[in-house]
């Protein structure tokens, strides 16, 4: 099977650190992989590197067999590789509706001279957004919270805030920054129960995550990054019972227990 | 819908009819020159806001303004130009500037963008006083009036130099370029670009994210500033005939942006209402001679302290309230 995303010998150098260092797998379409490991393995450093917000130092990523490493984000975004963001980067001074109805710009047909004089065309992108904000809205159970302030919201809606702002873009892979940190177990099963229902969509989802027991729940595949390298791959249960997944893991809390 | 539409009629009456008919009532036909000045600030001052508006802060308007009044008099006095064709020329012109000149700055964010731009007002005035097209420290002085616009054998504007009143035609076209650029700008922040504009200032990376060319859109939003600031500049010469390397210096610069504070950075008039109180406010205190400045700093203070949300949030408040 042909591979919608592939990572190839990917590595990442700051400085003298070496935050990446030559990972590869490749991603299935309408497959939800996770990255995992533990603090400081270079998840954060590999998410930056697909959604194209870092350039890499060595190796590359493609998408339907076009590389996109070396692309501005938003052309990523164009390609239909879309990024959600850890925490509260939403657009905080904008009723949730209108984060979701700006962020259907990649939708747009019209020009932005169009936008400026209020053309036909950009007329109709706007109703095309403002119906498009609201089926993802309701898609994800905001409905109730759409006039609401942005950054008035609580974290669980941030969250799905940040998801539906990445909808409105129409990815084709969908990239999710821990969308399971800082939740309670309830929250946590809401959010598992989102990311299905994304799949559901036709959608391709990876996440980085370390909630292990959430990413055991919903992953179909998980890639497990230690000290910049790829460590593991396979199903959750091969990752359940692999060696060097649990030495890895245990490694690190004897240190936190001071071991 | 309809309270817009009183408010601009009231508005419209007031620039078009009101002012007019006050000064004439009073004689001080210098008051035109005063209301002049305060409309062409206020275009100057509404480029700054549109920095604003995706994020920046902006302390180097002076620099356009002064490049654009330098375009329209060299453009009259070396070439031999119609004034009224300089104006859209050095608009372009400080647009095409600040477009080399905003792809490497507009990186930059915060204070360290600001402190550019702050130097770009003293190195424009450096620039003036060093070229020898500039005429250095003497600059270009008298420079001839408008002449007359005729489109088909008909005068549509006369001749200034026949004027009776020259300063009456100044107070007319200023307002309306004024209103022009503002028009231009409400549409701009009330369309999809303003809400964009909106996304980039409130998180760049989530905008790049949805797909937003944020250099473009950053590069573009300044280039409107700056056209703004060069046509304000090069009205400006026309109206005093003359240009100097300190016709427009560091403290017009922040003067535009305080205009923007004093207004309220979240309201499309509020440079226009900022530049207003602000110019009137200070030739007001001119009767206090030398606490001129202390009594005008302490009220800045006192009103950025109170309204940090600038003059227009009190209606807001009343709204709300």
């Amino acid at each position: 099977m042909s591979h919608i995303l592939e990572v190839k010998g990917l590595t990442k150098r700051f400085g003298g650190l070496t935050a990446v260092n030559d990972v590869s797998f490749g991603v299935n379409e309408r497959e939800i992989l996770s990255v995992i490991g533990p603090n400081g393995a270079g998840k954060s450093t590999l998410f930056k590197l697909i959604s194209s917000f870092l350039k890499p130092s060595a190796g590359e990523v493609t998408f339907r067999g076009e590389r996109i490493s070396n692309l501005a984000p938003h052309i990523a975004a164009r390609k239909g590789v879309v990024r959600t963001f850890q925490e509260t980067t939403i657009f905080r001074n904008m009723s949730v509706r209108d984060n979701v109805i700006v962020a259907h710009q990649l939708r747009a047909r019209a020009s932005l001279l169009g936008f400026f004089a209020g053309s036909a065309e950009a007329r109709r992108d706007e109703v095309r957004f403002a119906e498009s904000a609201d089926e993802i809205l309701s898609f994800l159970g905001l409905d109730a919270i759409r006039s609401e302030l942005a950054r008035n919201l609580p974290h669980g809606h941030l969250r799905a805030l940040g998801i539906a702002i990445g909808l409105a873009t129409t990815p084709t892979l969908l990239l999710l920054d821990e969308p399971f940190a800082g939740m309670n177990h309830d929250e946590t099963m809401k959010a598992v129960a989102m990311v299905r229902k994304l799949r559901e969509r036709g959608l391709t989802v990876l996440l980085v995550e370390h909630d292990m027991s959430a990413v055991m729940k919903i992953s179909d595949r998980i890639v497990v990054l230690n000290f910049g390298e790829k460590i593991a791959e396979g199903t959750p249960a091969e990752i359940q019972n692999n060696q060097r997944v649990i030495e890895a893991y245990l490694g690190v809390e004897d240190e936190a227990i001071g071991l | 819908m309809t309270k817009k539409l009183i408010g601009l009629v009231v508005f419209l009456l007031a620039v078009f009819i009101a002012v007019p008919m006050l000064i004439a009532a009073t004689g001080r036909t210098d008051l035109y020159y005063v209301f002049t000045s305060v409309a062409l600030l206020s275009i100057a001052s509404a480029g700054v806001w549109l920095t604003f508006f995706i994020g920046r802060i902006n302390i180097g308007q002076g620099a356009y303004a002064l490049m654009g009044g330098y375009v329209s008099a060299i453009l009259i006095m070396y070439y031999g130009w119609s004034f009224w064709w300089t104006l859209p020329v050095a608009g372009i012109f400080c647009a095409a500037a600040s477009i080399l000149i905003g792809f490497p700055i507009l990186r930059l964010r915060g204070v360290y963008f600001a402190m550019v731009t702050l130097i770009l007002t003293e190195v424009m005035r450096l620039l003036a006083l060093a070229l020898p097209i500039t005429n250095g420290a003497k600059g270009i002085t008298s420079i001839p009036p408008p002449g007359p616009i005729s489109l088909f054998g008909m005068t549509l504007v006369p001749d200034f130099a026949t004027l009776q009143n020259p300063r009456i035609a100044f107070y007319y076209l200023s307002v309306m370029l004024m209103i022009a650029c503002f028009a231009v700008l409400y549409r701009l922040v009330h369309s999809r670009i303003g809400h964009i504009c909106m996304s980039l200032q409130q998180n760049e990376e989530l905008a790049s994210s949805i797909g937003v060319n944020i250099a473009a859109l950053r590069v573009m939003a300044y280039a409107i500033s700056s056209f703004f600031g060069g046509l304000s500049g090069a009205v400006f010469i026309g109206a005093t005939q003359s240009i100097y390397p300190s016709s427009f210096t560091v403290t017009d610069s922040v003067n535009f942006m305080l205009n923007c504070f004093l207004g309220g950075l979240g309201y499309v008039f509020g440079p226009m209402l900022g530049t207003l109180v602000l110019y009137l406010g200070w030739n007001l205190l001119f009767s206090t001679g030398e606490f001129q400045l202390l009594i005008y700093s302490t009220a800045m203070i006192v009103l950025m302290l109170v309204l940090p949300n600038g003059l227009l949030s009190l209606g807001s408040f009343k709204r709300r309230g």
